[in-house]
């Protein structure tokens, strides 16, 4: 199933791997920023309602 | 059909997001892991290049949304300036860091495509300088939201910030076409036959391309809409303190 990457398998293999650790970041960041944002407004609209 | 002002509104941009999202961010991944798979897995060697031409699905749809991400950014900026609609300055505020991830996968991938290729991981070359020039714009854009206080006064400034860069971000674009040195070569896909690369490896890289922009519709869905909650409870906070 792997490819034979040859020489430059290490480029190749750390590209993806940089490249795609990188991007989960990205969106784990930005999912638990929401999370954050929309729970801290949910508090302060419920604790205005009284 | 609805106006495009109508998405100005704080409102009917959560109510969009909610219904936008789900869907935007069930294609992105599909379409990224196929464009990514297809390209790593089942896409033969380049002659000269050997199996470094698998690269090109990473960096080539991350460099392109480097640069448009910019463009965003002067779009909405400039919505912003003109007709003073918060949604736009906050979806430009958004989108930065997505562009600065962006930026950095296409400057790491190249300086790792480019040890085995060119025999160094950098040179000074125009395009590669204007490209980590972009990079510094988008970190100094980023530091100057977070700089200022007033919200309003955030926008304006980052704005004009957001317009000079796009002279980079241009730069970072054509700069091979506007000196004719440097090692990067042209543009890799073009509607010209004889310069765009064959059809086996442009399928999964415009697939690739494809899933990097919508992942980048939906990070800008999510985090605009972070950003409105966030200003809604600054907002709520300051009433509170007032009264």
């Amino acid at each position: 199933m792997m490819p034979d990457l040859g020489k430059y398998a290490d480029a190749v293999l750390s590209s993806y791997v940089v490249s795609i650790l990188l991007l989960v970041v990205l969106v784990v960041m930005s999912l638990r920023a929401a999370k954050k944002a929309r729970a801290e407004l949910q508090k302060l609209e419920d604790r205005r309602r009284g | 059909m609805a106006s495009l002002w109508e998405y100005a509104n704080p409102v009917k941009f959560i109510r969009t997001a909610e219904t936008v999202l789900p869907w935007v961010s069930i294609l992105a991944t599909v379409t990224l892991v196929a464009g990514l798979v297809w390209g790593f897995f089942f896409t033969p060697d380049d002659y000269r290049q050997g199996s470094t031409v698998k690269i090109i699905y990473i960096h080539v749809p991350a460099a392109l949304m480097a640069i448009n991400v910019w463009f965003m950014m002067l779009v909405t900026s400039l919505v912003w300036l003109i007709r003073r609609h918060h949604v736009s300055a906050l979806a430009a505020k958004a989108a930065a860091p997505v562009g600065a991830i962006m930026t950095v996968i296409a400057l790491a991938t190249g300086a790792i495509w480019g040890q085995p290729m060119w025999g160094t991981w950098w040179e000074w070359d125009p395009r590669l300088t204007s490209f980590l020039i972009l990079f510094l714009f988008y970190l100094g854009y980023m530091a100057l939201w977070e700089a200022i206080d007033n919200p309003d006064t955030a926008a304006d400034l980052t704005a004009v910030l957001c317009i000079v860069g796009s002279v980079f971000a241009i730069l970072s674009r054509y700069a091979v076409n506007f000196w004719n040195q440097g090692l990067h070569q042209g543009a890799s896909l073009s509607l010209d036959k004889e310069e765009n690369v064959a059809d086996v490896f442009s399928t999964p890289l415009y697939i690739s391309i494809a899933g990097f922009i919508l992942l980048f519709i939906a990070l800008v869905f999510l985090r605009t809409r972070t950003e409105i909650y966030k200003r809604r409870t600054k907002a709520l906070l300051a009433r509170e303190r007032l009264g």
